[in-house]
């Protein structure tokens, strides 16, 4: 690694460079904060022009967004009574009462469901026909290989119909099941061929000990290779989870009742009126979080994911 | 402790041939050296042994069973790898421990097995440590210590020393041999550095383009090269080989190259046409009076010896003689040579059987 700095930079050079480096990051962050900030807004504060920086922050965005709720005569809320809790008295202020949970919480599991439930699998599939393309002879492999990579040559979207029709008949419509079975097919051709260089850098004489050691191909496989692979099965496995947890279009299609995810549900939050920002914005600052603390929690791995094979180990 | 016996063994990579038909028998105990230059089918020799590649046709024995067609965790052997091959994720100690641990030891009487083998190796301090940041020679001992910690019944070793630098290289084969005298197991190695073949071996193969071209004890090798090819290998500078035209026969003691005659050593086998004369360089003298007549082209000093380069009618020469010899380049010279120690070969390049070589060259 020392190798890489010829001199060290003057102070002058690690101040610019600061400065690009903190400007970017504002750049980027600058539609997440938007977003995190309209969250906590009114409806009326989130569209009004111009746009206000400086607000007094408000639960109604994420009071609405868990809630659903009906709007009643004042005659019948003034029967009511009082309300009772925070959030009953926000909604009170609408002329509307709660009348129960919203959907919110469901599509949310049903993506953490089918996110993480197509991560396991592609990630799974992909390690162990990475190991087989990259350790043994396999008939055809260099056809078989292109032939996976092949998959990704057109958007996924292309073959919708032919998919909608398919799972119709299959009758994996609108499940859990099916959407894993999709997003796991769509990923299983970026985690083989990631996979498979990681793995290709593992020397094989590790695995060659380990069968003198006493140990089966198996036990040399999950006990020496996998330890060593963990970098790239991380980075494939974020990888995997940022294309099924932010996946659109075969939602919208294929998703309609039971097995919908967040990204359909979400734009229909913004209600008949067309003026529920706050709910949108809440409803999307949550389904951020998981993604990041999945990121975080792997980023030792990512990083060194990333930079894999350019640093000599 | 085990005897190896590989007979006929043959392994072809689709259409290319890495070993053909090889065959020398390991005896119990022995260090035996697997010598050649790369790509001569070396290493695909010592991984059939290990039964990391499985011969195309042929038989591999260890202690009498029949093993080639085993894998190799069932063939009770150690591996040494060139590159080490120590499991990155682990430390000193599990790496050690593995083999045991993978046979179902308890766990502590792993721990004094570890501790014994760390003891003989000089590595008990650095037990806890993690692999990545050892040294090239601690790691090598580490690759030993999981090798010798399961007591094998023989070691295979692929140029271990190759990815050493020079100066560790000399301790670490010393340290080897040291260790292999102390525990007295079967010991196979690969190198193609003739030196430490010589240095450390018992026995030494000599294998090139797949072919055993001889197999003997470093000395008889050394001596009586079997093959012009072993004869070029074996030995810095190597052996001196001046072809030209002439017949032998059974009881010839003496050739003609040019005008000059070489005594020989009384030939039992016999050719004639092309044929080669093969003289070590230390069994060339300088002397005014012979007559095989050589120009002094370089003299390279390396202390007690000098290594001369003279230029005659059958092709370069080289000879190591005393430094205090005094030597003029560009001047013309006798040569003469020692007649027991001369080799002849036929054109095919094997070596003709005399009375000096056939003691070593009749058993193989």
């Amino acid at each position: 690694m020392s190798s890489y700095s010829i001199t060290e930079p003057s102070v002058r050079q690690k101040w610019i460079a600061g400065i690009l480096v903190v400007g970017y990051a504002i750049l980027t962050l600058i539609p997440l904060i938007w977003i995190i900030a309209t969250g906590f807004k009114t409806p009326s504060d989130a569209i009004a022009y111009p746009p206000k920086v400086l607000f007094s922050p408000s639960l109604e965005g994420y009071v609405n967004l868990f809630t659903s709720r009906t709007r009643l005569a004042p005659e019948d809320l003034a029967a009511l009574g009082e309300p009772t809790t925070w959030y009953d008295r926000i909604v009170r202020g609408y002329d509307m009462v709660i009348t129960g949970p919203s959907r919110y919480g469901e599509r949310f599991m049903n993506s953490v469901v089918i996110g993480f439930g197509s991560t396991f699998l592609s990630v799974f599939l992909g390690t162990i026909a990475a190991y087989a393309f990259s350790r043994f002879k396999v008939p055809l492999k260099d056809d078989l290989l292109f032939f996976i990579l092949s998959t990704r040559m057109m958007p996924p979207i292309a073959v919708a119909i032919p998919i909608f029709l398919m799972y119709r008949e299959l009758g994996l419509n609108d499940t859990q099941l099916g959407m894993i079975l999709l997003y796991t097919a769509v990923n299983l051709s970026l985690s083989v061929w990631l996979l498979k260089g990681f793995i290709d850098e593992i020397p094989v004489e590790y695995e060659e000990a380990a069968l003198i050691d006493g140990y089966t191909r198996f036990q040399a496989f999950y006990k020496v290779v996998l330890p060593q692979a963990a970098t790239g099965i991380a980075s494939t496995a974020i990888f995997c989870l940022i294309f099924a947890w932010n996946e659109y279009a075969f939602a919208a299609l294929l998703t309609s009742g039971t097995a919908q995810t967040a990204p359909p549900f979400i734009p229909t939050i913004i209600g008949a009126g067309g003026k529920d920002w706050p709910a949108v914005a809440a409803g999307a600052t949550l389904f951020l979080v998981p993604i990041m603390v999945f990121t975080i929690l792997l980023r030792k791995h990512l990083l060194r994911g990333i930079t894999f094979g350019a640093v000599r180990k | 402790m085990a005897q190896i016996i590989v007979k006929n063994i043959r392994k072809e990579f689709g259409a290319f041939t890495a070993v053909q038909s090889s065959s020398f028998t390991i005896e119990d105990g022995e260090f035996f050296m697997l010598l050649g230059p790369s790509g001569c089918g070396k290493t695909t020799t010592l991984r059939m042994i290990a039964g990391l590649e499985l011969p195309t046709s042929g038989e591999i024995f260890i202690n009498g069973e029949e093993v080639s067609q085993k894998p190799a965790s069932q063939r009770d052997i150690a591996f040494v790898f060139q590159m080490f091959a120590l499991y990155p994720h682990m430390n000193v100690r599990k790496n050690i421990s593995y083999p045991l641990v993978s046979q179902g030891m308890p766990r502590d009487q792993v721990r004094a097995k570890v501790a014994e083998v760390a003891q003989i190796l000089g590595i008990t301090d650095i037990l806890d440590k993690p692999v990545g940041g050892l040294s090239g020679g601690d790691r090598q001992r580490v690759a030993l210590g999981r090798a010798i910690v399961r007591d094998p019944a023989c070691f295979l070793m692929d140029e271990p020393l190759g990815a050493l630098d020079a100066e560790f290289r000399e301790r670490m084969a010393e340290e080897l041999r040291a260790l292999h005298d102390r525990m007295g197991a079967t010991t196979v190695y690969v190198t193609h550095d003739q030196l430490e073949a010589m240095q450390m071996g018992d026995k030494i193969v000599v294998m090139n383009h797949g072919v055993v071209e001889q197999f003997g004890r470093p000395q008889d090798i050394y001596d009586w090269p079997a093959t012009t090819f072993v004869a070029r290998f074996i030995g810095s500078p190597a052996m001196n080989l001046l072809s030209f035209d002439g017949m032998v026969g059974h009881g010839t003691s003496s050739v003609t190259l040019g005008e000059a005659a070489i005594d020989i050593p009384p030939m039992i086998g016999g050719a004639d046409g092309r044929l080669t004369l093969g003289v070590r360089p230390e069994h060339v003298h300088l002397d005014d009076a012979a007559a095989f007549r050589a120009r002094i082209l370089a003299a390279e000093y390396l202390g007690t010896t000098q290594i001369v380069t003279l230029d005659s009618a059958h092709g370069q020469i080289k000879a190591r003689i005393g430094s205090h010899v005094p030597v003029r380049i560009g001047d013309t010279t006798g040569l003469r040579f020692d007649a027991r120690s001369i080799s002849l070969f036929a054109a095919s390049g094997h070596a003709l059987i005399s009375e000096a070589n056939q003691k070593v060259l009749s058993h193989g």
